[in-house]
């Protein structure tokens, strides 16, 4: 079951080799260069090209970010999750470094990009991939200075994700709560699937090493504290946590306890499938007249409360590939046609409760269409939003204590938010 | 923090490397290192810097950390290629493993272990020792993997020096990190030994089990991965590591918790208690349902190994079929994997809502993932018994939109649910047929056909409509010409009218005299001398019951199941294949420094690339042939392939290398050509070409015994030839049974008879065996095999030989129609024929290429190549002593050339 890999490519969009760094010494860089390219060539779109392939003895693991791809290579029976996980962090740790990852920041950094590749794998065996802590050690020129650079202690301390001595004048904490709705209805107006991901994102900037703990109306803790919970608590169905959090202790007493690493971070996601009524509806009745025309009505209802309000709300409809000359009209907002997504895009800013937004628009088609035409791509009404100060969840920071042997008192900012993630309603 | 390294790459117009060198070589440190970055820039952009060797290591002493490390990187690449003055790098090395700053400690054994030569492992030892017992964690953990280098490159020595125990005491080390890598490097030891090195105690378990908590993620998934091959005593131990394992599931890192899975899944095999199973299974849901949440790479993994998973333990995800739905956005992968999986989970209670999403995919654009959805209704009809009439009713819907390749799938699947639920749905038969002549797939044409013979009797026009395929019955694949065969026979059994008469001998004539395919040919002799004896006997075995089919769905093997679950988050999980059918154990000899370096085709004129030095160490060795490769490669047909695919042979597909003789082996790689046919050789046929692998010509030759008689004894000759090839050795083929097939290597020698005359390539061959006569057959001598390893010439010595030889010793000749498209790919070929690039240069709007070349005794060629990318015609002049060679030179180049 051991298994390492035996080199990491980096490659530009058309499969050449850029850096690469050889582990194991048992995969050649031209016979993986010459696979990949033919690769690209046959598929012509890699998107759709399984992540893992096999040729010729070598495993090939793949993903792209923007015009890079990343690519490990390896003959033995290694862990697949571990690895192709292990580079979507290497592209965090480059982006942490170079802003952006892209093929001239590679090659702008290479000095810096062969030591990082020799310190977060070693030997094929991924190793340590917290960018902020390589950051202390491993400098871009700009940053490099002539004092010798040791291992930062984190780098193999229990809390691999902090370094000691940190120092704030003003020791704050800010917390954000995004959940994204995602749900998916059929052509007939059914929900077949809805749930809600949400993330409680953390940005510290506390000095020393804060021991925190985090509090939320969390149904399990409750109950178990015998407390009563008058349907204020909230019921998860998964949660995941960020390294810091001390995971034995949360599966003992509910309780989240951690040292936080500096700066900005996910401290935790969660899932639940509940049954959500769609923030927003949209319905739409497509009309072709004869074959010249198309003709849309679209309605949107938002379902919540009056107080709140959906904000940069984007509605985006599909039309026929060959559709010209638009004619759109809103009650509100603005619509435009997107021919590069073969789209129509309804964009209202400011959406509040209990409203009902109409859009009607009319397109030409040519009239002469081949004889065995393909079955039309079938996209959905996708949308997109956000409501401030609300959650679909109800959940709740019911505290963030944060105990430091120093005794500093720091200030805890929570904001919560609701955006659409992949909401989908397919057309009949 | 941007960085400008990209000036590095830029290229000065004065011979690159003698520049470099002056530069390595200045006295200032800025320099210096200024030059070592351009020599790794050099060396990323794929050209040759190794004869920098010396002046880059001359860097190493430095307390630039950012420059050592450039050095030592410079180091892993080229110490293979020059071994003897990697030996310079040792004193610093050594040293840099006792500097008091524990990153440079830790430096110098990392790359120490990556450089695989002798030589420097044996400096290693000691180092290794002290870094393993260093005071530092960083150096120690270092330590700790470079023990798992040392072991892939000298296994006794680790063993010997003590190595193992000091690697097992890490476990016990107070940091987890050095604990992790520690296990990682004993599992990976423990996989390349045979005996027992790295056994998991409960004692050992236990303190590993601590570690967990407190290691980095990539840490946690070593030790999850090793100690899920841990055997727990009883049901209580079971249940006592599950406990301490389960927190991984909340992990955020995806490995973590897929690794945490399986080893759950492992210990659950004993725990007897339901309740605790139970709970289990309702524990692993919620995670296994997030990690389809991810990015979709990992995404796929996962529902690779919950496809694994569900068959084992269906109950997890019995009520989660719907997470399993397509987003309009999942990459196709996805998609398929999700459906794959949709099909696993279906059942009477969610079989409605199941159906609407198969067939809102079924509408869907990618050709691939529609049939696949529509496959997937006739799957569940065949599982679901009270679902299949509304499978059925979809199917005919999907029929009615008259999408051609959804017509053709819904026939075919529409065929199995018949046999699934014989005399049951006949009725939509006459639906069916009416998309008759949309039918252009094999596969729905065999279908529909087998479904009009099997109900001819319910078909008013079945003996019409099968007449209308009959007209082209000549040129119908075998799979609708077998089952147009069989459904006429059918026909003629239950309805023996006039017409079907006709039909049944316009078939079996076709299906016997017309054809040249056996099992056809077969087929309708049976049916004829069935029909033609006894016709109630034929009734009873054509329209004899079927046996009904059930649903696979894909189900494994249960012991490969087993095998699998315990591989569950690896490569074998996401193949669905054991380990050993994919990996492959190379000794890690090093195969790229010949063929990653080519000479760059920039304008930058002379690349001084590497003097490839052939000694025992370098040398490439071809990988040992792997299994899917030769799996992949299909029997090793005797279809005549006169062209040799050197491009196989460099990227290694075909690694057949020097097989030991008494080892059974298949000569994997492009097929060689027959040189006697098995019409010829009554029933023995050969198949042989020169080849040249590792420096030694050999003559690779497979026999095929398609005789009746076993044939044993063979034996080999040679005939006088222009470069006096004969055989090194006796000929070492087994006894050939009936249909058995053997390939061997014979190892050749040159210069022993040699012929008289101008050379030419005519090489008899005379082959005898004991049970039949003695065979001759002409193969001819390809000059490729002979190009030596050691014709590379220096740029210097190959203008004074081309300045030496007359002119009356040039020849030229023109290939019209060859087309050089990509200059790398023909330098690659090239070399790996040992055509050695000496340098290039621009001539008008033509490329000139310069190459040498040797063959045996010396004898050299020096070769010009003039051409223009991309369009055809190349125009090759060549100067050698030997100018009668050149026929036999062209030839040669023409078939790099050709390929």
């Amino acid at each position: 079951m051991a298994g390492a890999v035996s080199a990491l490519f980096l490659l530009d969009i058309k499969g050449r080799v850029l850096v690469w760094r050889d582990y194991r010494g048992d995969v050649s860089a031209v016979q993986a260069e010459r696979f990949f390219t033919k690769l690209i060539e046959k598929e012509g779109d890699p998107q759709s090209q399984d992540p893992v392939v096999y040729d010729n003895g070598v495993t090939y693991m793949f993903i792209q970010h923007s015009n890079v791809y990343l690519m490990v290579a390896a003959r033995q029976n290694c862990n697949a999750a571990s690895l192709l996980f292990f580079l979507h962090r290497v592209v965090d740790v480059f982006k942490h470094y170079f802003e952006e990852l892209e093929e001239e920041s590679l090659r702008d950094n290479f000095v810096v990009v062969y030591e990082l590749l020799d310190e977060m794998m070693d030997f094929g065996y991924p190793q340590y991939t917290e960018a902020k802590i390589l950051s202390e050690f491993i400098k871009t020129d700009a940053y490099r200075m002539e004092v010798t650079q040791r291992p930062p202690m984190a780098v193999t301390n229990a809390v691999s994700w902090r370094s000691e001595g940190i120092r704030y004048k003003k020791n704050e904490v800010f917390l954000d709560v995004v959940e994204s709705v995602n749900i998916l209805v059929n052509s007939n107006g059914q929900i077949i699937r809805s749930d809600v991901v949400g993330a409680l994102k953390m940005r510290t900037y506390l000095s020393g090493m804060p021991e925190c703990k985090l509090g939320l109306n969390d149904r399990v803790l409750l109950e178990a504290q015998g407390r009563t919970t008058k349907g204020k608590a909230i019921d998860l169905d998964d949660i995941k946590f960020h390294q810091c959090v001390r995971l034995a202790r949360f599966e003992n007493d509910r309780t989240i306890s951690f040292i936080p690493p500096d700066g900005s971070f996910d401290l935790m996601t969660y899932r639940l499938s509940t049954q959500v009524k769609p923030l927003i509806w949209v319905e739409a009745q497509v009309e072709r007249h004869s074959r010249s025309r198309i003709e849309i009505m679209v309605k949107a209802r938002s379902q919540f409360k009056e107080r709140s309000t959906a904000t940069n709300v984007e509605i985006e409809l599909p039309v026929p590939a060959d559709s010209t000359n638009p004619n759109v009209r809103t009650s509100m907002g603005s619509a435009s046609y997107a021919p590069e997504n073969d789209a129509l895009v309804w964009k209202i800013k400011s959406f509040p409760g209990g409203k009902e937004y109409m859009l009607r628009a009319e397109f030409s088609l040519p009239s002469i269409t081949a004889e065995e035409a393909t079955p039309e791509r079938k996209a959905p009404i996708r949308v997109k939003f956000e409501i401030p100060y609300f959650t679909v969840s109800g959940i709740q920071v019911r505290y963030l204590k944060i105990i430091e042997k120093s005794g500093y008192q720091a200030l805890p900012w929570v904001r919560y938010i609701t955006m659409a993630g992949e909401y989908e309603l397919r057309l009949i | 923090m941007s960085g400008h390294d990209s000036k590095y790459f830029s290229t000065t117009k004065k011979g690159e490397i003698p520049e470099l060198k002056e530069e390595l070589n200045s006295q200032y440190k800025d320099k210096r290192k200024d030059a070592v970055k351009k020599v790794i820039a050099a060396m990323t952009v794929g050209k040759d810097v190794s004869s920098l060797f010396t002046d880059v290591v001359n860097c190493m002493q430095t307390e630039n950390l950012e420059l050592k490390k450039l050095v030592y990187l410079y180091l892993i690449n080229y110490a293979k290629s020059q071994p003897d003055l990697a030996i310079l790098a040792v004193n610093t090395f050594v040293k840099d493993s006792q500097d008091p700053n524990p990153l440079i400690r830790a430096l110098a054994v990392r790359t120490m272990g990556c450089i695989r030569v002798d030589k420097i492992t044996e400096y290693l030892c000691d180092p290794l020792q002290r870094c393993l017992k260093d005071d530092d964690p960083y150096v120690r953990k270092t330590a700790a993997i470079c023990v798992a280098k040392l072991y892939d490159i000298n296994a006794e020595l680790v063993e010997d020096r003590g190595f193992l125990e000091s690697l097992k005491d890490l476990i016990s080390d107070n940091n987890p990190m050095v604990v992790a890598n520690a296990v990682a490097a004993l599992a990976e030891i423990q996989e390349n030994s045979s005996r027992p090195i790295f056994e998991i105690t409960s004692h050992t378990l236990s303190k590993l089990l601590t570690a967990l908590n407190e290691c980095t993620e990539w840490g946690q998934v070593f030790i999850l991965d090793a100690l899920s091959k841990y055997k727990a005593a009883d049901a209580r131990e079971a249940e006592n590591i599950v406990e301490r394992v389960t927190p991984r599931l909340q992990h955020a890192n995806c490995a973590v918790v897929l690794s945490a899975v399986k080893m759950i899944l492992q210990q659950m095999e004993l725990i007897t208690s339901t309740d605790v199973v139970r709970n289990l299974c309702k524990k692993m849901a919620p995670p296994l349902v997030t990690l389809l949440s991810a990015e979709p790479e990992i995404q796929y993994v996962a529902l690779r190994n919950i496809n694994l998973i569900v068959q084992r333990r269906p109950t997890i995800l019995a009520h989660e079929i719907k997470v399993f739905f397509c987003k309009y956005n999942d990459p196709i992968y996805v998609k398929m994997e999700k459906l794959e999986i949709m099909i696993k989970l279906a059942s009477d209670r969610n079989i409605d809502q199941v159906l609407l999403e198969f067939k809102e995919y079924a509408t869907e654009v990618d050709v691939d993932f529609v049939r696949k959805a529509v496959r997937a209704i006739g799957r569940c009809a065949i599982k679901l018994e009270r679902a299949a009439e509304r499978c059925i009713s979809v199917l005919l819907e999907l029929i009615k939109i008259k999408v051609n390749y959804v017509v053709q799938e819904a026939i075919i699947v529409i065929k199995d649910i018949f046999r699934r639920y014989p005399n049951t749905y006949e009725s939509i038969i006459a639906t069916l047929c009416e998309s008759l002549d949309t039918l252009d797939e094999p596969e729905a044409k065999a279908s529909m056909i087998w479904i009009i013979g099997e109900y001819a009797e319910r078909i008013d026009n079945a003996d019409e409509l099968l007449e209308s395929f009959l007209e082209s019955f000549p040129e119908e694949p075998s799979q609708v010409q077998l089952q147009l065969l069989t459904a006429t026979v059918k026909l003629f059994l239950k309805k023996p009218t006039e017409g079907p008469q006709q039909m049944i001998q316009v078939v079996l004539n076709n299906a016997t005299i017309e054809t040249d395919n056996p099992d056809l040919r077969d087929r309708a002799y049976i049916y004829w001398r069935l029909l033609s004896t006894d016709p109630e006997a034929a009734k009873d075995v054509v329209l004899a019951e079927k046996p009904v089919i059930t649903d696979d769905s894909n189900q494994l093997d249960p012991s490969l199941l087993d095998e699998l679950l315990a591989n569950i988050a690896t490569l074998s999980s996401v193949y669905h294949k054991p380990p050993d059918a994919f990996v492959t154990r190379v000794k890690t000899t090093v195969q790229r420094t010949e063929d990653d370096d080519y000479p760059d085709g920039s304008e930058s004129g002379y690349a001084e690339s590497s003097s490839h030095v052939a000694d025992g160490v370098t040398s490439p060795q071809a990988s040992s042939s792997s299994v899917p490769a030769a799996a992949r490669q299909a029997d090793p047909a005797p279809a005549p392939a006169p062209v040799p695919d050197l491009l196989g042979d460099l990227i290694g597909l075909d690694n057949s290398a020097i097989v030991p003789v008494d080892q059974p082996s298949e000569p994997a790689g492009p097929p060689l050509p027959v040189v006697l046919p098995a019409s010829t050789g009554q029933g023995l046929q050969i198949s042989a070409q020169l080849t040249r692998r590792d420096g030694q010509i050999f003559y690779s030759l497979l026999f095929e015994n398609n005789s009746q008689v076993a044939l044993d004894g063979f034996m080999i000759q040679f005939n006088k030839n222009s470069f006096g090839l004969a055989a090194a050795g006796p000929l070492q083929v087994p006894q050939l049974q009936p249909g058995a097939s053997a390939g061997t290597l014979l190892p050749m020698v040159l210069f022993q008879n040699l012929s008289t005359g101008p050379p030419n390539s005519l090489l008899q061959v005379a082959v005898k065996n004991n049970q039949q006569p003695v065979w001759y057959f002409n193969d001819k001598i390809p000059l490729i095999a002979f190009f030596t390893e050691d014709g590379k010439m220096e740029r210097t010595s190959f203008l004074e030989t081309w300045r030496s030889l007359p002119d009356s010793n040039e020849v030229s000749k023109d290939f019209p129609g060859a087309v050089v498209s990509n200059v790398e790919m023909t330098l690659d070929r090239m070399a790996a024929s040992n055509l050695f690039f000496i340098a290039k240069r621009k001539h008008a709007n033509q490329d000139v290429f310069y190459f040498s070349a040797a063959i045996p005794r010396g004898v050299p060629f020096l070769i010009e190549l003039t051409l223009v990318v991309g369009v055809p015609g190349v125009k090759c002049a060549i100067k050698t002593p030997s100018p009668e060679m050149a026929p036999l030179f062209f030839e040669a180049l023409e078939t790099i050339l050709k390929i």
